[in-house]
């Protein structure tokens, strides 16, 4: 008697747990899972998604990406790109979140300033800093003439691309890193801080052997975080320079992109798709090793 | 005496130095949005005339002419319309099923949140082509379904609803079980309500996410009209990229809803930020 209501029971919740799981499962298979297992067949065959027939290849597009020297400077401008963005976009957070953390007027309004461009799409910034990185009108060489230097033609000099649509990330990830950073500064005891004090440590000292290494975990998270970010920049390098000029800015994902919708290598392109997923993949292996000895659950 | 002096001051220009660095980097942050204002409003043949930060002419005409040489209006809907049904459907479909991991049990439950949270590690560049072929099967490009479907379940939300679900005792359910509420009048009317700070803060997210898009919009629509505000944007620029008056009027006109929604929602979303991020 018990026992039949009890597996009435069971059925009534796996039926609820079902009903509560199928938008999520429709959704997930259909737009997540089923893409990836198709990408991966895709990359197997030479197909421009018009003709009826796929010819399958094998690891041919694999092949010939590797002997692909386009392929190579992708790669190579994506991991320039991901450094820049990440150590120099931690350090400013860092700084920020620092000055920050002491009692200050203006704090909130500081903070939210400087988080706005994380909410600002990357194709409304794309567009504005192009126009500020213009080489006549442009704000940053008008305001460089002020201090009396030449500034190049950012967007169109293959030696200074890189570097600008590098800027424009790091003003995007700021906010964030400062915010989190300020999570992290906020959950350290102020006793730490004080007790180094009165032993006479000076700010940089207390920095340097306080500060920084009990915020280690944050700045692993961080960092790993902006990686996988970075990894997959787009939008503002679509506007910005499309990858140019003569391939300064083609990061892997606008490479993919001009491959698949563009040039319609649709096998070549899924081929690039499965390498930004190992990028990926790896870095997050990287964060769940980090993540089992650091262990923020502090936070 | 002087000594206490001699400190206060030490104190204050100490302050004084931090105003100076933050307020540096404030205005490298900020220079864009005064730059984009400013040039938005100016007369079309001072366009390239020395560059005032602060608008000293207030031409609301470009405005009009912007949204006259590219269909803004409808970009604008659509944009809307996007960003709403996304967010309605992370914080709906992301509490359903969160709700099912965390209170119901059932077969393959942990392997199948599993396979969820593993959905987190595919970039979005492996799903772009396959997904872009399925929906053209479909027959959904150029249509709402197509910009909004793959977009409408995130497994960032599942897992956020289902950590903040973790933190509400059971005793609540089972009271409003006593009460004679079933398992969906519990989640919707019992596990919601509590959970408004997760909602609140996904909600947000998933709206700013569905409005700042762009790849995805960019490669499902073709027909204008169905466009969204960021890929009206890029093809504005790529067509008037030297009128700037315009191209900032247009760039203003995408970027103020946005603004406007987090001079009032800040709070929540600086703290749904490091909700999201630092929970466990």
């Amino acid at each position: 008697m018990t026992e039949r209501r009890t597996m009435a029971r069971n059925r009534e919740e796996t039926v609820t747990a079902l009903i509560c799981l199928l938008p999520a499962l429709l959704v997930f298979g259909l737009f997540n899972i089923y893409p990836a297992l198709y990408a991966a067949w895709l990359s197997l065959v030479k197909w421009d998604g018009l003709s009826t027939v796929q010819i399958f290849v094998g690891f041919t597009n694999y092949r010939t990406l590797l002997a692909d020297p386009e392929f190579w400077n992708s790669a190579r401008v994506t991991l320039l790109y991901t450094i820049g963005v990440t150590v120099l976009g931690l350090a400013a957070g860092l700084t920020v979140a620092l000055v920050l953390n002491q009692r200050l007027f203006g704090r909130t309004l500081y903070r939210a300033i400087y988080f706005t461009p994380v909410i600002t799409a990357s194709v409304a910034a794309g567009v504005v800093w192009s126009l500020l990185f213009d080489p006549i009108s442009g704000m940053v060489n008008l305001t460089l003439k002020v201090i009396g230097l030449q500034g190049p033609d950012w967007l169109g000099d293959p030696k200074w691309a890189l570097p600008a649509v590098t800027l424009v990330g790091i003003w995007k990830r700021l906010g964030f890193n400062m915010v989190i950073y300020l999570a992290g500064l906020q959950a350290i005891p102020r006793e730490y801080d004080d007790a180094a004090k009165v032993d006479g440590a000076s700010s940089w000292q207390r920095f340097r052997h306080i500060t920084w290494p009990l915020l280690m975990p944050t700045t692993v998270l961080l960092a790993i975080m902006s990686v996988i970010d970075a990894f997959q920049a787009f939008d503002h390098i679509f506007v910005m320079t499309f990858g140019g000029p003569m391939g300064a800015t083609d990061v892997l994902p606008l490479y993919l992109y001009r491959q698949g919708f563009r040039l319609f290598h649709l096998g070549y392109a899924s081929a690039v798709g499965w390498v930004i997923f190992l990028l990926v993949f790896i870095t997050t292996l990287l964060q769940w090793r980090f993540s089992r000895f650091g262990g923020w659950q502090r936070a | 005496m002087k000594q206490r002096n001699w400190a206060s001051i030490c104190r204050r220009t100490n302050r004084l130095a931090l105003h100076g660095v933050l307020l540096m980097g404030a205005w490298v942050v900020v220079l864009p949005y005064l730059w984009m204002i400013t040039t938005s409003l100016k007369p079309l043949k001072l366009t390239f005339s020395p560059p005032y930060l602060l608008p000293v002419w207030f031409q609301w005409e470009n405005y009009r002419a912007a949204w006259e040489a590219a269909p803004f209006a409808r970009y604008y809907l659509n944009s809307a319309i996007m960003a709403a049904a996304i967010a309605i459907g992370q914080v709906l479909g992301g509490a359903m099923a969160a709700y099912a991991f965390d209170r119901l049990n059932f077969r393959f439950k942990e392997p199948l949140f599993l396979l969820f949270l593993g959905t987190l590690m595919i970039p979005f560049h492996l799903q772009v082509i396959p997904s872009y072929l399925i929906i053209q099967r479909l027959g959904w490009l150029n249509t709402y379904a197509g910009l909004i479907i793959p977009r409408l379940i995130s497994a960032f939300g599942v897992f956020l609803m289902r950590q903040f679900f973790r933190t509400i005792p059971r005793e609540l359910d089972e009271a409003a079980m006593i009460d004679g509420c079933g398992r969906l009048c519990i989640l919707f009317r019992i596990l919601l309500p509590v959970a408004r700070p997760a909602v609140t803060a996904l909600g947000l997210f998933a709206f700013l996410f569905g409005w700042n898009d762009f790849l995805w919009p960019l490669i499902v629509t073709t027909d204008p009209n169905m466009q969204t505000i960021q890929v009206g944007l890029a093809t504005f620029y790529g067509k008037y990229g030297t009128q700037w008056v315009y191209l900032m009027a247009g760039t203003v006109t995408s970027t103020l809803p946005v603004l406007g929604l987090f001079i009032l929602a800040q709070r929540w979303i600086i703290e749904g930020v490091t909700m999201g991020s630092l929970k466990e």
